[in-house]
């Protein structure tokens, strides 16, 4: 096949879902870039730093979550509703577990390595509470969002494989950036 | 699985103490803060569209390693002009998202600079991961499908932030 013809092929098939990813990342870096969440930069010190790990656990917690979901259904193993499912509720389970812990570690690893730089850093408990509370929102959105897009898209004949990805960047994006701002508001008011 | 993750955010922790680190020029520059999701998302795309075309080729029996097939180029040239466009479309958009976010504006070449720069050198980081990734699991009898995407998405998400400071460095 003539390459030039190919690459337009492959180029047509990726660059909507590129462009839809595109649009997630500029939604939050608007919020990233706007003035009260720049504030919250320089009121916490420290939360640059955990930023990108924070942003990161959306495709390792989450997009892992959603393989395991559409491996399941896939083989059929899972059912496309939301039943009280043992397979369902320990895939749940498991990535809320790991999305909250991976959240806490982030906060305290932030402040340690401050500390062990003498750099000034915002409060232990303050850097957790605030990983800790998107941490927790984000979970429960990504998983929920999940799910509820995953089997709706399945259930009208589409592949989960392809719809996983996107689905994790576009939520992860939006709400991960979004939270951690709800939660520097909380904190900031209530410590 | 926990393990993993946490040994990854250690990792994630270097590109975080490069925006500490620059703190002041990206809180004074608002603008170079809108790129900052996109540059560590998109490298990973790009990597796993990719990978999931090589581990597929090679699942198929199809793919050479060979810097003459046709095909591994095909992909290439592709990989690097959704990149192109992207990362062009970023910075136009970043530009007028910059002149409602903050009074003064990055000019728009700089911005070009920075987004297709840094962009175009984390897609040619990408598609070398994804090439090396392929070949390593290949040669170690692994299931490409496995280890490519994780290995490429998360070394990618690490290198954008590291890849965008420096061009932001280079260029104000």
């Amino acid at each position: 096949m003539e390459i030039g013809e190919e690459v337009r092929r492959i180029y047509r098939e990726s660059i909507g879902i590129l462009c839809v990813s595109l649009l997630g990342g500029l939604f939050a870096g608007t919020v990233l870039g706007s003035e009260a969440m720049r504030a919250g930069f320089r009121e916490f010190p420290g939360l640059l730093l955990l930023l990108p790990a924070f942003l990161a656990t959306r495709g390792n917690v989450y997009g892992a979550f959603g393989a395991r979901i559409s491996s399941g259904l896939h083989q059929g193993l899972i059912e496309p509703d939301l039943g009280w499912d043992r397979r369902l509720v320990n895939a749940v389970v498991a990535s809320f577990i790991n999305g909250l812990g991976i959240s806490v570690f982030i906060g305290a690893l932030s402040w340690a390595i401050l500390q062990a730089l003498g750099r000034e850093s915002a409060r232990l408990v303050e850097l957790v509470s605030i990983t800790f509370l998107a941490g927790l929102l984000t979970s429960v959105v990504l998983v929920f969002g999940l799910l509820i897009l995953v089997f709706g898209s399945y259930e009208r004949g589409m592949d989960p494989d392809n719809l996983i990805g996107p689905i994790v960047t576009m939520l992860g994006d939006v709400f991960g950036v979004v939270f951690l701002y709800l939660a520097i508001v909380a904190i900031g008011v209530v410590l | 699985m926990f393990p993993l993750l946490l040994g990854l955010s250690v990792l994630e922790m270097g590109s975080g103490y490069v925006l500490e680190a620059l703190e002041a020029t990206y809180v004074d520059n608002p603008t170079l803060l809108v790129l900052v999701p996109v540059m560590i998302g998109m490298g990973g795309n790009l990597g796993a569209i990719l990978s999931s075309r090589l581990s597929t080729r090679l699942h198929l029996g199809v793919l050479e390693f060979d810097l003459r097939d046709t095909v591994l180029w095909t992909n290439i040239i592709a990989i690097l002009s959704l990149a192109a466009t992207v990362f062009t479309l970023l910075a136009l958009a970043a530009w007028v998202i910059g002149r409602f976010i903050t009074g003064t504006p990055m000019a728009l070449a700089d911005l070009l600079i920075i987004s297709l720069g840094s962009g175009m050198s984390l897609a040619v980081l990408a598609i070398l991961l994804s090439i090396g990734a392929t070949y390593v699991s290949y040669r170690l009898g692994l299931d490409p499908d496995d280890t490519t995407i994780p290995v490429v998405t998360n070394v990618a998400d690490i290198c954008g932030v590291l890849i965008l400071s420096g061009f932001a460095i280079l260029v104000l």
